[in-house]
């Protein structure tokens, strides 16, 4: 297993995943950096000090399991996997091209460290649930997370999964929302509300906590289960409150920057912006 | 479900989940193998997707729902989450073709060989007697990857002589004769045995094969066998689109091999009529009379045709 990132070399990790993404989704001519922008910190979080997993045997049997439910978050979490040693990161060059082998959205076929393949929304809560009842039947010690968008909680199949988790006792897992308030077509609050949305999941049955989703800090609080078990065998819900193209002053809370392809002088804009920051 | 019932008792890796369906049905499973009894609730997105993250984390995992619910309700799940991660996801339904007689449309599943067998990584399986399922059941377990299981109802009679032996992936011959193919899928074998039965009165000897491993179809076997006769058909509780009969087509035209050839199944459109399984049948042409009554038809055109070909 690899060591756990302080705080502050996690923030390094997550502005080196910015950059990287950056660059992938410009050459690439791909879209959703603004979508990867938003889970930064929590990927950081999760592979730099969370999940038990090891780059070198990605296959270990008892890793904990990641489902990244937003699929089209791809570049960021092949990034991540590159930074943290899964694979080199001459790979993403291979990222959304011609003759390449990283697809737009997470995909496990040939990629080291990845689980489970997603990219149509509303399905990885669902399998997240599956893997943590197939854990506790099996008394492994591994345990689930599963990284969500706000928009595919429009999902009737996520709310079907978001049911059954407390009704199962699934202690072993943990649901993150990457709550940007930004999805497809618009505005969370003006396409589908779902406020009170945290007490919507706490109706369901799930301990629930909100937190500011790009402070590394608090993430980590949040997430490390050996820090939050919550009474009852009850699973985990963390609402990450984060802001849509975060870093980029004229990506953040914009929905263009959910399709918009950072290429030029904006390429070079964003890029410098984010070497700048802290 | 006795033969499931047997499998999960030897393997505690085999789970059973159901999408909340299976009153009566699945009882005995359930208070002998309770640990590996599972209950999603009436949600089959969740069924499917729930079932891959089972069988992802080390389990053989059997859905179990009725005709539509577990496949083309969640088909997506289906595809995505159990096909594309190959995971061990075998998927039972109950009601195959018009089973469910008087509960009506929603409860025919008369597509899903077609849909379900355009899945890349799925194997699809319609047994056609008792004695195919108990034999399938353990074959299907320690096959790899997605299975889609398709069954009737409870109660269907034995129609395989003892003895028979059935393989996965091999149709199993159900009755030997010369001068006419039927090859069934499911349900139909029955059917298929009545109608060579009445076709016998007639003076025509019907051969009769279940094909109940859809896919991957054994090709081989097939274009054998057609070679063998002059009259193909493909009988199936389905519609005409895509299911054996579109199969066993695809096969022998690329094999060039050439029988009078028809599919014996729905018109591609939904059922008409209320009514029993068995009155279904009669009222949308699918019973042993039908059956019959196209075989001659066969007949008396290959004869005008054998004439014409014979005239200077």
């Amino acid at each position: 297993m690899t060591e756990r990132l302080s705080v502050e070399e996690l923030r390094r990790l997550a502005k080196e995943i910015r950059l990287i993404s950056l660059e992938m989704i410009s050459r690439a001519n791909a879209s959703h950096v603004g979508t990867v922008f938003s889970c930064v910190e929590t990927l950081a979080c999760l592979y730099g000090a969370i999940l038990r997993v090891r780059p070198d045997d990605p296959q270990w049997s008892d890793r904990d399991r990641f489902v990244m439910s937003k699929g089209h978050g791809a570049a960021g979490l092949y990034a991540t996997l590159a930074l943290r040693g899964f694979f080199p990161r001459e790979r993403l060059n291979e990222f959304y091209v011609d003759g390449g082998s990283l697809y737009g959205h997470v995909t496990h076929t040939g990629v080291p460290g990845v689980d489970a393949s997603t990219g149509a929304l509303g399905h990885g809560l669902a399998l997240a649930v599956g893997l943590a009842a197939g854990a506790a039947r099996l008394a492994a010690q591994w345990r689930v997370f599963a990284l969500l968008s706000d928009g595919e909680c429009d999902e009737g199949s996520t709310w079907e999964a978001v049911l059954l988790a407390p009704a199962w006792k699934l202690f072993n897992l943990t649901a993150i929302v990457d709550y940007n308030k930004i999805q497809s077509l618009g505005r969370v609050a003006e396409v589908i509300p779902l406020e009170p949305f945290a007490d919507k999941w706490r109706a369901f049955g799930w301990d629930t906590r909100e937190v500011d989703g790009h402070d590394v800090g608090a993430l980590l609080n949040c997430l490390d289960p050996e820090a939050w078990q919550p009474a009852g065998d009850r699973p985990r819900c963390i609402i990450a409150h984060t802001i849509k193209g975060k870093g980029v002053s004229f990506m953040e809370d914009d929905l263009l920057w959910h399709y918009r392809i950072p290429k030029g002088e904006e390429y070079e804009r964003a890029r410098a912006e984010l070497e700048r920051s802290a | 479900m006795r033969s499931l019932l047997r499998v999960a008792s030897e393997n505690p890796r085999v789970l059973l989940v159901t999408g909340d369906l299976g009153f009566g049905v699945l009882d005995e499973f359930r208070a002998k193998c309770a640990s590996q009894f599972y209950n999603v609730g009436v949600a089959e997105q969740n069924l499917a997707g729930v079932a891959a993250g089972f069988a992802l984390s080390g389990h053989i995992v059997f859905t179990y729902s009725i005709g539509n619910f577990p496949t083309l309700r969640c088909l997506e799940q289906v595809r995505n989450d159990i096909c594309y991660h190959r995971a061990d996801v075998k998927i039972v339904t109950v009601g195959g073709g018009m089973a469910y007689g008087s509960l009506g449309v929603s409860h025919f599943a008369t597509e899903d060989l077609a849909i379900l067998r355009a899945l890349p990584e799925m194997t699809v399986v319609a047994p056609g007697d008792p004695v195919e399922v108990e034999q399938l059941v353990p074959q299907i377990v320690a096959r790899p990857g997605p299975v889609y299981l398709r069954l009737g109802r409870a109660g269907e009679k034995p129609l395989h002589q003892r003895g028979t032996q059935v393989r996965l992936g091999t149709p199993t011959r159900a009755r030997q004769g010369s001068d006419v193919l039927l090859l069934t899928a499911g349900g139909m074998l029955p059917v298929a045995l009545e109608a060579a039965g009445l076709l016998e009165t007639d003076g025509t000897s019907a051969e009769v094969h279940s094909v109940h491993t859809v896919k991957p179809l054994d090709s081989e076997a097939i274009c054998r066998l057609a070679s063998q006769f002059s009259i193909v058909v493909t009988c199936e509780e389905h519609t005409c689109l895509g299911g054996l009969g579109g199969a066993v087509a695809e096969v022998l035209l690329e094999a060039g091999i050439r029988p009078a050839f028809r599919r014996f199944a729905l018109p591609a459109a939904f059922p008409t009529g209320v009514g029993s399984q068995e009155f279904l049948r009669t009222v949308n042409a699918l019973d042993a009379n039908a059956l019959r009554a196209l075989v001659r038809s066969l007949i008396s055109l290959r004869r005008s045709q054998s004439f014409l070909s014979a005239q200077p």
